[in-house]
């Protein structure tokens, strides 16, 4: 174990998926040509003022209520001061002394099966940056507006994680919470969930905290685990050549894997906070909150203990369902018409990896839940061995339509006939005296090995669609018989 | 107030400060300063700062996104653009 | 022509004497005639006036006329107007064209008048004279040599030099009552929250408040019927109803039991005695309408302009970001980098004056001084709208000077910020505490028009606008005209 302890603490940047922007009516649809969403507030034209969005209010509440924060029932927004091509008023407008989130706090669950408890210090509403792009148009960058007022919360947690897989595993949980009360699309490529991690390292024993560094704008778990990899190392390879750790901001290369210090964030800023007077308060009712409450979706841990027990799942397979809502409401779907541990193993198998290479989320999948249970419903009914199932997997991926359609078609219908099943059984014995005999002349426990040799001739005769289970039991039945 | 607190602000409101401005400045600016600081004689213990006039709360408005965002119209009167984008000299991450 | 109020503008309209074209030429011509000397206008908008004049004329025979069907307006140059300059007075904005419409544009637009232009003012509002504005200052028609006031020097100019009948203006710490008195007419600033501040360039945003000028109680009554009112684009607009102004004015005949509180903190040092002379004239005239006067205290009032000089720069400085030489304005030519895009086309593009408070409002806000100044300035403030909550419990309405002094002469303090800063010691308060607040003409001294300041309650414009309009009917100040423009 290394003599450096290492913490962590997170700023989780989430962009809320409403419709309208959080001070304007502009659209926050993603990938639009560039400034064709910023409206007149966005770039802040002069004259022009803010209005706050409802939807953005009620969401971060919702976000309060789902980690069992306070709920600030009076939070104020603030400008926060600084120049940059892409803060158009050039001040964000933010909270600060008041935000519409408390403290709270949220569980995580290890690799080991332990959990750790991470303390959120506060959540505040605030608007996004538009984007600089850096495409060279002669020597100038441009400046595209159209995420600009994109309504964030800022979720900015205690210094509480010792090592990166507690950041990751808090930064999954965050996402999943999120994703689960439907307040962010979750989109992590999109740029719809972004990390600042601020990492320190210190004697093991010492309570004292250490210089820390900030590397921003994370957008991929894999990414935050190997820029803290590489921040921890940077750091203790510098404390233990006796050099300090400068107070600073660093960007990392998720591509070539490289981390910098941020030259734009060298000079000290100031950023002269004050309530915005554009903007009263934001005064939220009992009533409101109440509504709030009894309208949250199911969250992640309870959704998790739910399918264990309504499904008899285990609990690995339970928190890999119950993490993502989309995926949890796929299972539901498949598991009401199909044996739910089947479609537990399916989806983690088959469907998870396929996905995966096609880079799908469960809700672009291909094949619905629908057509995965009419699938998973031959299996267990015996039409299908797994192997034939695989087969009409890749069909439907393919995009054909009807399970049954596609197993008639491609005559993949398993016998399943136990007399049909008996009589090729008999025959290939019969054929095959020379093996029988090696068979009946092997020790009982060193049996087992031989079967495969009639397995493989039986199936061969039966052109594959003989039941796999079936024909073991009777071949073992009938050589039995022999054995006297 | 001093050369470098002069600086320090010019910076922070991005404008610049030239050698001849910089006297004359500084003592209009410490004019202005022995101003305001005739509010250290008030006696404020307990109240209330009070950021607005109106004691009302913040109005909402719908989610409904119905701007329009005229880009053209916007970018006929911005100094520099092209494909859709307004130009600045190198933004340094 | 060019000597009707609005009122009476609109009655020669109603009856047939004249058509809005023939008004409007008519002083479209006065403007040609006087306004290169007097400057009251950065842009005239001859043609797109005419044309609204006709369209004017057309509804009025159509029998839709609007309640401001065919009366000339000038906005004052912070209202966005769609396609026409807007300048707020600086060279940052010389060269915007907004596309889009202030509310209080769309409002006056939709009730039919027809705008002539738009007129100068102090830059970005700072300030008291209308000498900060980048074309130049503005002419007192009483005193050629001698400041207009600020920042709605233009709008008040042009309204006293009966170049128009009303014009639009705003008011942060008294920059419609100010220009109002200096120049003999009669300006409104409404309750903080009465106006939709939507596409007016913002200088302090919680003291900005647009308001009407006009030469008498009963056209900013009009106006402000037209411009008030709820806006769902603007947070801070108050969603009060807003009531028949003009019927207010016809119900009241005269001021029995009106309770006019006179604070003694507003006839000390620094008050010019003709000045004075002028205002306690005034006050023995409201009593022989019936109305009782109250001395009253505000005891804070010598702290409204140091709270002033840190809020409004302070809300300045971040208000004046956005003027960074990337979406619209000013931008200095070939910049080197960033840092060089940014300081270059601010220094170049903004006045003296507007640095100042910029610098001063950065360095209220920065770090180690916030408490000492700008929450200091806030609890202040506090402090002040406490004791106007206390004189409202005794009274209706405060009465004094609107200004210490007559116009002084253009030049004569444009080097010393502070002693310019003082003139506005008795209009400052008002916009702290989001209270309406109205000047209106009580007499000369120096041969300078000397202004009356009526403050009220908080939605209480109806009772200030009676007090005017009653005090009118029974003085002739307001009906005064500069020599050289009566003709």
């Amino acid at each position: 174990m290394s003599n450096w302890e290492t913490v962590i603490g997170l700023e989780v940047h989430v962009q809320l998926a409403t419709n309208s922007k959080i001070f304007s009516a502009s659209s926050t649809a993603f990938g639009a040509e560039p400034n064709t969403q910023a409206s007149a507030i966005d770039l802040a034209m002069p004259g022009t003022l803010p209005v706050l969005n409802r939807a953005a209010v009620e969401y971060a509440v919702m976000f309060g209520l789902a980690i069992d924060a306070e709920i600030g029932m009076t939070s104020v927004f603030e400008r926060k001061n600084y120049f940059y091509p892409d803060l158009p008023k050039g001040y964000q407008t933010t909270q600060l002394d008041k935000p519409i989130v408390g403290p709270g706090k949220v569980e995580i669950e290890l690799a080991d099966g332990s959990k750790k408890s991470v303390r959120i210090h506060h959540a505040h509403l605030e608007e996004d940056a538009g984007k600089s792009l850096h495409e060279d148009f002669h020597g100038m960058s441009g400046i595209d507006l159209n995420r600009a007022g994109t309504p964030l919360i800022e979720i900015v947690s205690e210094p509480d994680m010792r090592s990166a897989e507690e950041a990751v595993a808090f930064a999954r949980k965050l996402h999943s919470i999120v994703t689960s009360i439907g307040i962010c699309d979750g989109k992590m490529a999109q740029g719809s969930m972004r990390f600042d991690v601020n990492i320190s390292v210190r004697p093991r024993g010492s309570d004292i905290l250490g210089t820390r560094t900030e590397t921003k704008n994370l957008n991929s778990f894999k990414f935050m685990q190997d820029a803290i990899a590489l921040e921890v190392e940077r750091q203790i390879d510098l404390l233990e050549e006796g050099g300090t750790v400068t107070q600073e901001t660093r960007l990392y290369n998720g591509e070539t894997r490289v981390a910098r210090s941020m030259r734009s964030k060298e000079e000290a800023n100031d950023y002269r906070y004050f309530p915005c007077p554009d903007l009263l308060p934001v005064v939220l009712s009992e009533v409101t909150v109440e509504r709030l409450r009894s309208e949250l979706p199911e969250l992640p841990d309870a959704r998790t203990a739910r399918l264990a027990s309504r499904y008899a799942l285990s609990d690995y397979d339970a928190a890999q369902l119950g993490s993502d809502r989309a995926t949890a409401n796929y299972f539901e779907a498949v598991a009401a018409n199909a044996d739910p541990k089947l479609a537990a193993n399916w989806m983690a198998g088959e469907l998870a990896a396929q996905l995966n290479s096609a880079e799908l989320t469960i809700e672009q999948s291909p094949i619905s839940a629908e057509q995965l249970a009419a699938l998973l419903q031959r299996i267990s009914d015996n039409t299908l061995s797994s192997k034939m199932a695989r087969e009409v997997f890749a069909a439907l991926w393919a995009g054909e339509t009807d399970v049954d359609a596609i197993i008639d078609q491609r005559g993949l219908r398993q016998v399943s006939d136990s007399g049909a099943l008996a009589g090729m059984v008999a025959e290939v014995l019969a054929a095959n005296a020379a093996m029988v005999a090696d068979y009946l002349g092997t020790p009982e426990e060193k049996r087992k090995k031989k079967l495969g040799g009639f397995m493989g001739q039986i199936m061969k005769a039966s052109k594959g669609q003989a039941n796999p289970q079936q024909v073991n039991q009777i071949l073992l039945e009938q050589l039995q018989a022999l054995d006297v | 107030m001093d050369h470098e607190q002069l600086q320090k602000l010019a910076t922070l409101s991005r404008l610049t400060i030239t050698a001849e401005q910089q006297a004359p400045l500084a003592t209009e600016l410490d004019n202005v300063l022995a101003l305001v600081d005739q509010l250290q004689a008030a006696d404020t213990d307990g109240v209330a700062p009070m950021a607005h006039p109106l004691a009302i709360a913040q109005p909402l408005r719908s989610d409904i996104a119905s701007a329009s965002a005229d880009r053209a119209a916007f970018q006929a009167i911005a100094p520099a653009t092209e494909a859709g984008l307004y130009l600045v000299p190198k933004v340094i991450d | 022509m060019h000597n009707l109020t609005l009122t009476q503008s609109l009655a020669g309209l109603a009856g047939g004497d004249f058509s809005s074209r023939e008004l409007t030429a008519a002083l479209l011509a006065r403007i040609e005639q006087f306004n290169p000397q007097l400057n009251a206008l950065i842009t005239t908008t001859a043609a797109s006036a005419l044309e609204q004049a006709e369209r004017a004329d057309q509804q009025r025979a159509a029998g839709s006329a609007g309640p401001l069907c065919g009366v000339p307006i000038v906005h004052k140059d912070i209202f966005c107007t769609d396609g026409v300059r807007t300048s707020a007075g600086s060279k940052m904005l010389d060269n915007f064209i907004p596309p889009y419409d202030a509310t209080v544009v769309e409002r006056l637009n939709a009730a039919g008048a027809v705008v002539l232009g738009k007129a100068n003012m102090d830059e970005f509002a700072m300030g008291s004279s209308n000498e900060t504005s980048y074309y130049g200052a503005v002419q007192n028609p009483w005193a050629r040599d001698c400041v207009a006031g600020g920042s709605s020097g233009g709008s008040a100019a042009a309204v006293a030099a009966r170049l128009v009948a009303a014009a639009t203006a705003t008011d942060t710490g008294g920059s419609i009552r100010q220009p109002a008195a200096l120049c003999g007419i009669t300006g409104l600033k409404p309750t903080y929250g009465r106006i939709s501040r939507w596409g007016m360039i913002a200088y302090a945003s919680s003291l900005d408040q647009a308001g009407p000028m006009a030469r008498s109680a009963e056209d900013c009554a009009a106006l402000l019927q037209v411009m008030a009112g709820h806006d769902d684009r603007d947070s801070t607009c108050a969603d009060n109803a807003v009531p028949d102004y003009l019927a207010a004015l016809a119900a009241r005949q005269d001021l029995t039991g009106l309770k006019i509180g006179v604070p003694s903190q507003y006839f000390g040092s620094g008050l010019d005695s003709a000045v004075e002379q002028a205002v306690r004239d005034a006050l023995a005239v409201y009593e022989s309408l019936g109305a009782k006067l109250v001395e009253i205290e505000l005891p804070n009032s010598a702290l409204a302009i140091p709270a002033y000089y840190v809020i409004a720069p302070a809300e300045a400085s971040a208000n004046l970001s956005r003027f960074d030489g990337v979406r619209y304005g000013h931008r200095c030519d070939n910049p080197q980098d960033l840092e060089d895009l940014y300081r270059r086309s601010r220094s170049e593009g903004f006045g003296d004056e507007v640095k100042r408070r910029i610098m001063i409002g950065s360095y209220a806000l920065s770090a180690g001084y916030y408490d000492a100044y700008y929450r200091k300035a806030q609890q202040v403030r506090q402090l002040i709208k406490q004791d106007y909550d206390a004189a409202f419990a005794q009274v209706d309405v405060i009465a004094g000077p609107t200004t210490p002094n007559t116009a002084w002469a253009i030049g004569e303090k444009s080097n010393d910020p502070v002693s310019m800063y003082l003139e506005d010691i008795y209009t400052i308060a008002t916009n702290l505490a989001g209270l309406p607040g109205l000047s209106l003409p009580c007499g000369f001294a120096q041969g300078k028009p000397v202004g009356l300041q009526l403050t009220g309650r908080h939605f209480d414009e109806a009772t200030l606008l009676q007090a005017a309009h009653l005090y009118q009917l029974n003085s002739d100040w307001h009906q005064r005209c500069p020599e050289e423009f009566c003709q």
